[in-house]
């Protein structure tokens, strides 16, 4: 498969500080990647760097190759133009990412305006025919409410058809399971795993769950400290891993599952 | 909706009767006797124990202190709000409508400057935020906060008009006359509406929603205007709108500091006086114009906020 984003020794320094170094990974057409690692582990910081997301103060280096041009040495404004169409992002806090003083249509439709030349008519029909794909009932209610009146659920879920809608080449999903709860979080990852399956879209998977990372990704990267410490697949994340760290988070999960299974068990018989 | 104005306007009610009350007390704690200022001013030549007691009498100082309150209530209730101890002749209502419009024109002048440069310069400030403009405006501030405005009324009559002869010290007519003691009152409000704005910016740049708005790759000028604008601009009109009240009654010190005919040098000369129907009134009116624009403002900002309308 090609090759969508090819990251090389990307780094990231903050006042001398630095928060990423040398990330280097690959991700191809059709296939996911997961970055896994805890908070401050440097893993958003990374994409934020790469989509020119992060500010003036942050000092980028090293080369980041998508559609041949390195995005590392683009311009605001050609960087604006790929964000929310050609790579695309579902963010982790869904109830605080939607402006709270404007309904759920408007902002959709901002969204469609800045990057087709639909009318009013197409970007009304189009935002109705995301919400049906994303599963979302009475889809002309939802356009007419404000972010407040809607689940996170829901709003989870309108993000990742916005994310959709105009066909990324590579979708980044930032912790999007993280701030919802357990039975709406399965829904998600279904959904992500429907996208995976149906379209051909490349995917950048950022958590801190090996659970859910293990549902979605092909290839695993672990960060900590702002290293990539350990690469390959789930199994190999699992049983050949030789980083302490990616070790330790190993562990954790088996003994939780462990535990899990005991009480299950215990409270069956 | 609805319910919750009117709640709001009923709400207003027993506030303005507890300020009312506080304000009939406070003024009658002064521990003179009007009836002697009051002959005095009139400039009776020999003050006696009769005459003490007949103006007392004149002015219903001889009832207990609740039938005074209350008969002042009932009559302010009916718009009348006495006469003047000190000029019989004129009524308190007719004093205040006075000198209203003088003090009026002075706000008036005071909030438009304070809107014109505020809310620009707040602006640009934290769009280059930590820039040179950024820097000096902040020390600016910092140093006209801390200048009392009748001392910055001094000091601009000295340069501005002693020094340099460009505007006149004191009295009104022309909008000459206009410009120093509207500058002065505004001075303060313009740094704390700077401070507040540039915060409030800064806060808003910081959130979730303008993060996403930029993954969605909207345009810069339309995440600023559109979201961080409006949703700053909504923390920060409840505190404008009460400037309002506030340089209404604020005037008082630069009223005084450039002779403006306005409320404050009223009240003022009547503190002096001890012409209480007079300042009662006075501060009667400032206290109704607090409620007032604080009923305003709260309810605009309640309509205004989809997530208020819902719980309101």
């Amino acid at each position: 498969m090609s090759v969508v984003l090819d990251l090389k020794n990307v780094s990231v320094k903050l006042d001398d500080k630095v928060i990423v170094e040398n990330s280097s990974f690959t991700v191809r057409k059709g296939e996911c990647l997961g970055i896994l690692g805890e908070s401050g582990s440097g893993k958003s910081m990374t994409v934020k760097a790469v989509l020119g997301l992060l500010d003036k103060n942050f000092e980028t280096s090293g080369v980041a190759i998508f559609n041949g041009e390195n995005l590392l040495n683009k311009s605001k404004e050609s960087l604006r133009n790929i964000r929310g169409k050609d790579i695309t992002m579902v963010l982790q806090n869904p109830m605080t990412c939607f402006d709270p003083l404007y309904r759920i249509g408007n902002q959709m439709a901002e969204t469609f305006k800045t990057h087709t030349n639909w009318s009013n008519e197409e970007i009304y029909k189009n935002s109705l025919d995301i919400l049906n794909r994303m599963k979302i009932r009475d889809g002309e209610e939802v356009l007419k409410k404000y972010p407040h009146q809607i689940s996170g659920g829901m709003l989870q879920r309108i993000m990742i058809g916005i994310a959709m809608a105009m066909k990324p080449k590579l979708l980044i999903a930032d912790e999007p399971t993280t701030a919802i709860d357990a039975i709406t979080q399965y829904e998600i990852m279904q959904e992500f795993q429907k996208i995976k399956e149906e379209h051909e879209t490349a995917m950048i998977f950022i958590t801190h769950d090996l659970g859910a990372v293990s549902l979605i990704a092909d290839d695993i990267v672990v960060m900590n400290n702002g290293k990539i410490v350990e690469r390959g697949d789930f199994n190999h994340i699992i049983h050949n891993s030789k980083d302490s760290y990616t070790r330790l988070l190993v562990e954790k999960r088996i003994s939780v599952m462990k535990k899990y299974r005991e009480v299950v068990y215990r409270e069956e018989v | 909706m609805k319910q919750y104005i009117i709640k709001r306007i009923l709400s207003a009610i027993p506030l303005l009767l507890v300020i009312s009350f506080l304000c009939f007390v406070f003024i009658n704690l002064i521990p003179s006797d009007p009836a002697e200022v009051a002959l005095r001013i009139r400039q009776v030549p020999v003050i006696t124990e009769e005459a003490i007691l007949e103006v007392r009498q004149e002015l219903g100082l001889d009832n207990p202190y609740f039938i005074r309150y209350f008969n002042w209530l009932l009559d302010c209730l009916k718009g009348d709000f006495g006469i003047s101890y000190v000029n019989p002749k004129r009524t308190v209502a007719g004093e205040l409508l006075r000198c209203l419009p003088a003090t009026l024109q002075l706000a008036g002048a005071s909030f438009i400057i304070v809107i014109v440069l505020s809310i620009p310069v707040g602006v640009l400030c934290a769009v280059y935020k930590d820039s040179l403009f950024d820097k000096i405006t902040r020390s600016i501030v910092f140093i006209t906060t801390a200048m009392p405005s009748y001392w910055i009324g001094l000091l601009l009559m000295w340069i501005v008009s002693l020094k340099l002869d460009l505007l006149p010290t004191n009295g009104n007519g022309t909008w000459k006359h206009l410009i120093l003691p509207a500058f002065t009152v505004s001075l303060s409000y313009i740094s704390t509406y700077i401070r507040l704005i540039r915060n409030n910016m800064l806060e808003n740049m910081k959130q979730d929603y303008v993060l996403y708005a930029n993954v969605r790759g909207l345009p810069q000028k339309m995440i600023f205007l559109k979201h961080i604008l409006k949703n700053s601009m909504h923390t920060c009109i409840v505190a404008i709108g009460m400037s309002i009240p506030q340089l209404i009654s604020g005037t008082i010190v630069v009223e005084n500091v450039f002779a403006w005919p306005g409320l404050g040098t009223l009240c003022i000369s009547s503190i002096f006086n001890r012409d209480y129907p007079v300042i009662q009134a006075y501060v009667l009116l400032i206290g109704a114009l607090f409620v007032f624009f604080n009923l305003i403002f709260d309810i605009l900002q309640t309509v205004s906020d989809p997530r208020m309308r819902k719980e309101a």
